[in-house]
């Protein structure tokens, strides 16, 4: 995958992951499906809501910053509004993440190798590999003059590099989704 | 929206607010490669590579861009689909 990319075959998009690539993506993946069902679960269903099957969600952002920034406000001037739209929009919100994050872990061979992707598996590749990039690059306060490499004295190194790994991986998908 | 204040006020001025379009902001963040934001305002709006590379880079230089306007129900609709594709985007009246 670092030296050659995604490339279009057809109609499909086709690129390949070494084994230890494709345990670390599924891994990622797996851990973004987790902290979002973990804040679904946090607005339990109702009776009202089993029997109407309208499931409000919270009003206010996620305290983790993780969480907030894959799940953002709406509204930055009036906390009314911006709490009505999130309560409204935010299980739909993580119905759409969760739904890209399965598709990954349906065309990503536990073992690696070739993956051939239809193009709106690819988009559900994009948006999952965005929001695991959201999720890392949160925690590794990425900036956007930030190195490629860190010192390898920084605990954050081995971290970062993954992150290139997905970005790489990303813009490389991007490109040729693209192309026509 | 009830309280006698708001009655009092001039009627036009109501209706001047309400009248004022919404608009979906992208704002500038560290993570949102350039590529992907062009390719994300391409699909989601259907505007040509050229306009989406513009504003990919109003948001890129000018921390900011409004990508669509129009009534509260479609932007808020916009702004969800913006939030799915993990661009970070806020609604607000048109100033």
């Amino acid at each position: 995958m670092v030296v050659k990319g995604w490339r279009r075959s057809g109609d499909r998009l086709v690129g390949t992951l070494q084994h230890n690539e494709a345990v670390l993506l599924r891994g990622l993946v797996t851990q973004i499906r987790e902290i979002l069902a973990a804040r679904l679960a946090e607005s339990p269903v109702d009776e009202l809501s089993a029997i109407t099957g309208i499931r409000p969600g919270p009003s206010t952002p996620p305290r983790d910053r993780v969480l907030a920034r894959l799940l953002p406000d709406f509204n930055q001037d009036d906390p009314e509004l911006a709490g009505v739209l999130r309560s409204l929009h935010e299980p739909e919100l993580i119905e759409a993440k969760d739904g890209v994050a399965a598709v990954v872990l349906r065309t990503c061979p536990p073992e690696g190798g070739k993956i051939r992707l239809t193009m709106a598996e690819s988009e559900a590749w994009l948006s999952a590999l965005n929001d695991i990039r959201l999720a890392l690059g949160t925690v590794l306060e990425v900036t956007e003059d930030m190195p490629d490499r860190l010192p390898e004295s920084d605990p954050r190194a081995p971290h970062l590099d993954v992150y290139q790994w997905l970005t790489f991986v990303q813009d490389s998908l991007v490109h040729a989704v693209s192309a026509q | 929206m009830t309280s006698p204040v708001e009655l009092e006020r001039p009627a036009v001025d109501q209706v001047g607010v309400e009248d004022r379009p919404w608009v979906a902001i992208v704002w500038n963040d560290p993570v949102n490669l350039m590529s992907y934001v062009t390719y994300v305002l391409q699909k989601l709006f259907g505007y040509n590579r050229e306009v989406a590379t513009r504003l990919m880079l109003d948001v890129h230089h000018k921390g900011r861009a409004a990508v669509s306007s129009g009534d509260k129900d479609k932007i808020e609709a916009d702004v969800a689909r913006l939030h799915a594709a993990g661009l970070w985007a806020t609604m607000q009246r048109q100033s």
